[in-house]
């Protein structure tokens, strides 16, 4: 890269973009109230928003790795009419405010939704349920996954495929001991993006899972919550997501942050 | 065991027509330029690219027929296949690189690990079982390749210019190594080079391809005594004119004549088929040059212009440009003498009896 001085202008906006990220950053450590965390953290109400937090948005993970590989295959390898369509469908959660999401889950899934009727003729109803925190999450969080691993497969060498191939491998041998060890990095990124989506994930999910505390209040809801009666508790709980996302930001630091 | 190969398809503007039958007894070599179509013909044979006609068969086994609507997958050919940059798993060790054959049809762990590991003692990689395909230099993949393919005991080896991403130093060796194990080998083995001289040291048989299309075919001996392509001239080092046989002469289309020795019967020209076009190759050290008309004996005398001049140890050669280009072989004091330089007028001359002709 070319190194140069900033002209003066380009430096102040620079500048007051970088602190447009930072001061706020900086005003969660600082007004933690430090002495009380350990006390809030550990208040039951926190522990169970906490554990239902990483249960859901592990699950949600789970659920988008199972249909979100092969959707990213069919993407990378498959011509189909209307393909650029559905892609661009199922890349709309991206973009897509969460709350609309979770309306349209409302209408899909919910007591008289498209398939929620069925369901509910089977006894299952998904609206203002853990799994239905599930499916929120994954809704918001599975197009991060597909878009990563649809990339790792358009790059990597097709050739050892055919090289499994000639060795009388089976298309699912291929896939499993070839294609997917290949796209390692690519299918631990997508993973991750879509982990800390699901964990960050609010809109969706209050609106179709609702806000029930040890059955769909997850972290967020708690911190938004907490703020109106008990602020330093979420401020603290804040402060733990703000762990998390740094965690995931260093662990796929090579993605993002370059060599600089 | 033999492979009967009949393909014709079209990809990216080349057109590949090729058939041909391998035996089980020959190391075949496909030889051609650079584009020539001969990765896309062992690809197309390992059914990794769709035939667009044609038929590919192996012993009388059908693995595929445009004809018939029958095409058997890659993976149910039984087709070891060394890349030309080999594709060893990067995520593999190169034992389980080696046994991932065996692993895929269903043998068992240990089982496919001995085999694997016997396959190694072969190659002499023993020691690099446990390591990772790219802390091993190019010949040892190479082997490592090899060994992969042939661990599954497969029925045909197909191999694609498996000496090209070798340094010149190992090549010699690897190139020995190689021949020992196509040697030891049993089965149909057809092999692609661009080189030359791998061709010759290594094939029984050599089917040079170009453009797509099968222009010779024989022994190494006979393709490269009876060059049918220029390209295949110019390998070896020849020149290569193509004319009708005309009592004693040969006529070059364009004007040109050329003496040839005896009477002009050319074994096989004219008879039964009614043409006459025969090949008729001159060694560039059979032509001699001058600077003036030569006196003598001589029957073929031809001005032409000095074109480019090139030196080889210690002979020079000057490419003439005149109604048929030639190349001429001299040794650099001839060419002293000569005061020859590039652009200039020269006579050159060859005896009717340094032309070697043969059919079309």
């Amino acid at each position: 890269m070319r190194r140069e001085r900033a002209p003066l202008w380009i430096g102040v906006l620079a500048a007051i973009g970088a602190a447009f990220f930072i001061v706020p950053l900086i005003g969660l450590v600082v007004r933690t109230p430090w002495g009380n965390a350990a006390r809030a953290l550990a208040s039951p109400d926190t522990l169970e928003a906490l554990r239902l937090s990483l249960a859901a948005s592990l699950s949600a993970t789970a659920l988008a790795l199972v249909l979100g590989v092969p959707l990213a295959w069919v993407y990378a390898r498959v011509d189909f009419p209307g393909r650029t369509v559905v892609r661009a469908l199922t890349t709309l959660p991206m973009v897509l405010p969460p709350v609309v999401g979770g309306i349209a889950l409302l209408l899909a899934f919910g007591r008289s939704g498209l398939l929620g009727s069925w369901l509910a003729v089977a006894g299952v109803s998904l609206p203002f349920t853990t799994a239905g925190v599930v499916l929120a999450e994954t809704f918001v969080a599975m197009p991060f996954l597909v878009l990563t691993v649809e990339a790792g497969l358009r790059t990597m060498d097709r050739r050892y495929e055919d090289a499994a191939r000639t060795l009388g491998a089976s298309r699912w041998t291929v896939f499993t001991r070839v294609t997917l060890p290949l796209i390692a990095p690519s299918l631990f990124a997508g993973a991750v993006l879509c982990w800390a989506r699901a964990l960050g994930e609010f809109g969706a999910t209050i609106t179709f899972a609702g806000n029930f505390p040890g059955v769909t209040q997850t972290m967020p809801l708690a911190v938004y919550l907490l703020l109106e009666t008990n602020p330093e508790g979420s401020f603290v709980l804040s402060l733990v997501l703000l762990l998390v996302s740094l965690v995931v930001l260093v662990g796929l630091r090579h993605r993002w942050l370059g060599s600089a | 065991m033999s492979l009967d190969v009949d393909v014709e398809l079209s990809l990216g503007g080349l057109l590949l027509d090729v058939q041909f039958t391998l035996e089980e007894g020959d190391v075949v070599v496909l030889l051609g330029p650079n584009g020539a179509g001969k990765t896309t013909l062992l690809r197309a044979i390992a059914g990794l690219i769709p035939i667009e006609r044609g038929r590919v068969a192996l012993d009388g086994d059908v693995l595929e027929d445009t004809a018939a609507g029958r095409y058997v997958p890659t993976e149910g050919r039984s087709m070891g296949f060394v890349f030309q940059d080999y594709l060893l798993f990067p995520h593999l060790s190169v034992l389980d690189n080696v046994a991932f054959g065996l692993r895929a049809r269903g043998d068992g762990r240990v089982a496919s690990e001995r085999v694997a590991r016997e396959w190694l003692a072969r190659m002499d990689l023993e020691r690099y079982a446990a390591s990772r395909p790219s802390a091993l230099s190019g010949g040892e993949r190479q082997r490592v390749a090899l060994a992969r393919a042939l661990a599954p005991g497969p029925r045909v080896l197909l191999l694609d210019e498996p000496l090209a991403a070798l340094d010149a130093t190992t090549r010699a060796t690897v190139r020995r190594d190689l021949k020992r194990h196509l040697a030891s080998f049993r089965g149909v083995r057809l092999m692609v080079t661009h080189d030359p001289l791998e061709a010759v040291t290594l094939a029984d048989r050599l089917i040079v391809i170009e453009q797509g299309k099968q222009v010779q075919s024989g022994t190494p001996v006979e393709v490269t005594e009876r060059p049918r392509s220029r390209y295949v001239a110019d390998l070896v080092g020849v020149n290569l004119l193509r004319g009708e046989a005309d009592h004693g002469m040969v006529r070059i289309p364009g004007g040109a004549v050329v003496a040839i020795a005896g009477a002009g019967e050319v074994a096989g020209a004219g008879s039964g088929s009614g043409s006459s076009e025969v090949f008729a190759v001159v060694h560039p050290r059979a032509v001699s040059l001058h600077r003036s008309r030569p006196e003598g004996s001589p029957r073929n005398v031809w001005r032409g212009r000095a074109g480019g001049i090139e030196l080889l140890g210690d002979r020079a050669r000057v490419r003439i440009e005149s109604d048929v280009p030639m190349v001429a072989e001299v040794t650099p004091g001839a060419l002293a003498d000569l005061g020859l330089v590039e652009g200039a007028q020269v006579w050159l001359s060859f005896k009717a009896t340094d032309v070697a002709v043969y059919p079309a």
